[in-house]
């Protein structure tokens, strides 16, 4: 495990990038994905198609695609921003797929009911789903919602390949193959341990988060 | 980004469809190196394996134009291509009984060490601590790393430069030697952007996302000759990257022949560049390098 | 399913509702059509639309078209191939941990949380990673197998990771059942291992089904970060030959994008299909409030890249 604790810098600072990009994304994917979720429900026909190409093509496409097009795309059309930036815009666009989905089973698990009686006392929809509906759909969203956000997490070391650099995932690729470390302490006893304090730990704070709102049923 | 329709490239592949497309067998422009007929060797030497074998195995990249790069029909071309074959040649091994495998910086030594191969041509620069593992014969090219940058860039002129401009962004390929020694020259880590392929660098220098790239200069060649005068190479070589034949270490025997090999066919060593990575304009066809002693 | 659950969103539109709508359908779509156009411009401008970038992929008369296609079409091959071979293996191996998982006592499965825990909570293209480079730098050789080795590196490693997930599906799946089920058939005297292989893990199978198709299409996703670890000739990678050769990555790219999309959105029109015929069926849909866990197939359908 020495390759580990010799570069351990390395590694808190690699760490630390892949954090940062899962915070960035998560507040871009999170917004978005409820937005989306809006379109797909709503009364307006377009909206709904437009949801529902949006949730097809970001669902159907590998992160890979998707983030190639990000990062050598957008510079065709003239808008030149960070790696990052294209990375993390990437991660939001693929994850607010699968967030949208999530939202939208929470929506369709609320009994027809609820929404009826919204609009029997003069609710629009958009107060009926503000109000009445998504409250509700909230608990039946946690745990579908925090399996799409942890997954997102994890594929935050896809975005590593495309320009970032610096993260976990590209700081054992600089480890390995230029310096020469051997991959086995390096993958399994650095980045592996690295994704796992994230992921396991935002299990963590998934299952607080569900006991609580399964108490407000 | 008028993507590099490239001199280089394009003009391999094309040879090479064109020639399929109209049911024409004739090889493209390289000249067929010499096959010796039934060469004998001292038993028990990796020669005489090979030769008893009939067929090569040789580890080269697939993806890295002009040295070796695997077209749509799914044969490998490039200069380390063909200086795999010359030697093959003189062990009596005709081109087609080559077994190419593609080996990529990061799995050279494990190829070698895990006899998958029987050696490595894949620009691969000698230096020590690759020599713990492996051995090299040659060197058979001297390369050097270098700056490439969009011609109108007036900014930097060398590696120093990128010090003096902490915003320049520079770019190269994710755990390659040039990506770690470039590091030095740098203001802060972050000015580094890292792929997977040098095309993609140059895909990001001309569509503004990075200020330069830095690799082996005849790598960047290539780009610069297929960019129409978008790219220029700034400021001299701030490297020496000697390109070895990769073998198993300590094969001594196997060593000397590939440079005596090299040594007595420096004819098809010349042909085989201006073939290939000499077809790109502003490179030089090299002299062969003295071979440094096998050990 | 969900259309008449919209429905009950919003009432019927009048016909201020309506007209507002057409008026907005209109200024939205020539928006999005003002877009498309500045887009299109660009890239227009960059040379992006040239039928030498287009030409191999889409003229037959090119004469690079048959090599080109003919790349393409190993590469879907070597991804389906990938991605049936990961999926079987996820599915027997899932199916056996989440029996030993349901089956071991309270503390006997500890271990065995700990591991899918572990499993679960790392980067898909890490274990792939470890299944394709660091498995053979640790003296694993699988180089024998047929098909060599980075596929079985590839396939080990997404299994690895799709198994945990496997396994958690039918855990649902059976804890959906009725009780009754293994009651009654623990009283018609079969063990216990044959009340779970003949009646319960059946029913849960059928339930399960849609969610294995969606779990589908993530495996054929992931079998593309192959790419950025070694060589398995898989539809991204054929694509990045292709792009090397022809220079034109733009437009490889997005007829790969859209070979994907056709692929996956066949599969998830499979798995809706199956989802509805069931619930026409009736009889093993699972109750609304046991759905929550299993079949928003969130868990499986958010995995992965």
């Amino acid at each position: 495990m020495s390759p580990v604790f010799d570069n351990i810098d390395q590694f808190v600072d690699g760490f630390l990038t892949s954090l940062e990009i899962i915070l960035w994304a998560l507040a871009g994917a999170l917004p978005l994905g409820v937005l989306i979720a809006a379109c797909r429900v709503s009364p307006i026909p377009p909206l709904r198609a437009f949801g529902t190409f949006w949730v097809t093509t970001f669902r159907n496409t590998p992160l890979t695609v998707v983030l190639f097009f990000c990062a050598f795309g957008f510079p065709e059309l003239g808008i030149n921003r960070s790696f990052f930036f294209f990375g993390v815009l990437g991660l939001v666009l693929y994850t607010s797929a699968f967030v949208c989905e999530a939202v939208r089973s929470g929506i369709n698990s609320v009994p027809a009911g609820q929404a009826e009686a919204a609009r029997s006392i003069g609710l629009n929809f958009t107060q009926g789903l503000r109000y009445v509906v998504l409250p509700q759909a909230l608990r039946t969203v946690v745990p579908p919602l925090g399996s799409v956000l942890i997954a997102m997490m994890k594929n935050s070391a896809v975005v590593g390949a495309f320009g970032v650099g610096g993260d976990l995932w590209s700081t054992g690729a600089s480890l390995t193959s230029a310096q020469g470390y051997p991959t086995f302490p390096v993958y399994v006893g650095g980045v592996a341990v690295g994704y796992l304090i994230i992921t396991l730990t935002a299990g963590a704070l998934l299952q607080l988060l569900e006991r609580k709102v399964a108490i407000a049923r | 980004m008028q993507f590099r329709r490239t001199a280089l490239v394009a003009a391999l592949s094309v040879v090479a469809l064109t020639a399929a497309a109209c049911g024409d067998d004739a090889e493209d422009s390289a000249a067929e190196p010499t096959v010796a007929e039934a060469p004998e060797f001292e038993a028990g030497t990796t020669m005489a394996e090979i030769a008893e074998a009939g067929t090569l195995r040789v580890g080269t990249k697939f993806d890295q134009p002009g040295f070796g790069l695997e077209n749509l029909e799914g044969e490998v071309e490039g200069f380390d291509v063909e200086v795999a074959k010359i030697i093959a040649g003189a062990l009596g091994i005709a081109p087609e009984d080559i077994e190419w495998v593609q080996t990529p910086s990061s799995v050279r030594e494990d190829v070698i060490e895990g006899d998958e191969v029987d050696m490595v041509v894949a620009t691969y620069t000698i230096n020590d601590k690759r020599k713990e593992r492996i051995s090299f014969a040659g060197p058979y090219y001297e390369a050097g790393q270098q700056i490439m940058v969009a011609s109108d860039n007036d900014e930097i002129d060398g590696p120093e430069s990128l010090k003096e401009n902490p915003d320049a962004k520079v770019c190269s390929v994710t755990g390659s030697t040039p990506a770690e020694q470039i590091k030095q020259y740098l203001a802060s880590p972050d000015q580094l952007t890292l792929f997977d392929e040098y095309s993609q660098c140059a895909d990001s220098l001309r569509n503004g996302q990075v200020d330069a790239v830095t690799t082996d200069n005849v790598i960047l060649l290539g780009f610069v000759s297929e960019s129409d005068g978008a790219f220029k190479l700034v400021g001299e070589q701030f490297t020496q990257e000697p390109y070895g034949i990769g073998i198993t270490k300590g094969d001594v025997a196997f060593c000397e022949f590939i440079n005596d090999t090299l040594q007595e066919n420096e004819d098809a060593y010349i042909e085989a560049w201006e073939s290939t990575a000499g077809e790109v304009e502003g490179t030089e066809t090299p002299e062969l390098p003295e071979p440094a002693p096998c050990a | 399913m969900s259309s008449e659950q919209q429905a009950v969103l919003y009432d019927a539109q009048g016909p201020r509702a309506r007209r507002r709508t057409l008026i907005g359908t209109v200024v939205a779509v020539l928006a999005l059509l003002g877009l498309a156009y500045v887009v299109y411009r660009r890239l227009d401008e960059q040379g992006q639309f040239s039928m030498e970038e287009w030409g191999p992929l889409i003229d037959p008369g090119n004469e690079a078209f048959d090599a080109v296609w003919r790349l393409i079409g190993e590469g879907i091959v070597n991804t389906l191939k990938a991605a049936a071979l990961a999926m079987v293996l996820s599915i027997v191996l899932g199916t056996l941990i989440a029996v030993a998982r349901l089956s071991l006592g309270r503390i006997g499965r500890i271990p065995l949380i700990g591991l899918i825990e572990i499993f679960r909570g790392l980067p898909v293209v890490v274990l792939v990673f470890i299944g394709v480079r660091v498995l053979p730098d640790v003296g694993v050789d699988l180089s024998g197998l047929p098909g060599g080795q980075v596929l079985w590196g590839l396939v080990i490693g997404l299994t690895v990771y799709n198994m945990v997930i496997f396994a958690e599906i039918v855990r649902a799946g059976v804890a959906s059942l009725p009780r009754g089920q293994r009651e009654a058939a623990l009283a018609t005297g079969l063990t216990n291992w044959q009340t779970m292989r003949i009646v319960l893990l059946p029913q849960a199978f059928r339930t399960m089904l849609p969610a294995i198709i969606s779990q589908l299409i993530v495996v054929l996703k992931d079998t593309s970060l192959v790419t950025f670890i070694a060589n398995y000739d898989e539809l991204l990678s054929q694509g990045e030959s292709i792009q090397r050769n022809l220079g034109n990555p733009i437009q490889t790219f997005t007829v790969l994008a859209l070979l994907y999309i056709a692929i996956n959105y066949c599969l998830g029109r499979l798995a809706q299909y199956i989802e509805r015929r069931q619930a026409r069926a009736g009889r093993s849909t699972p109750e609304p409030a046991e759905t929550a866990g299993l079949a928003p197939g969130a868990a499986p359908v958010g995995g992965g890249a």
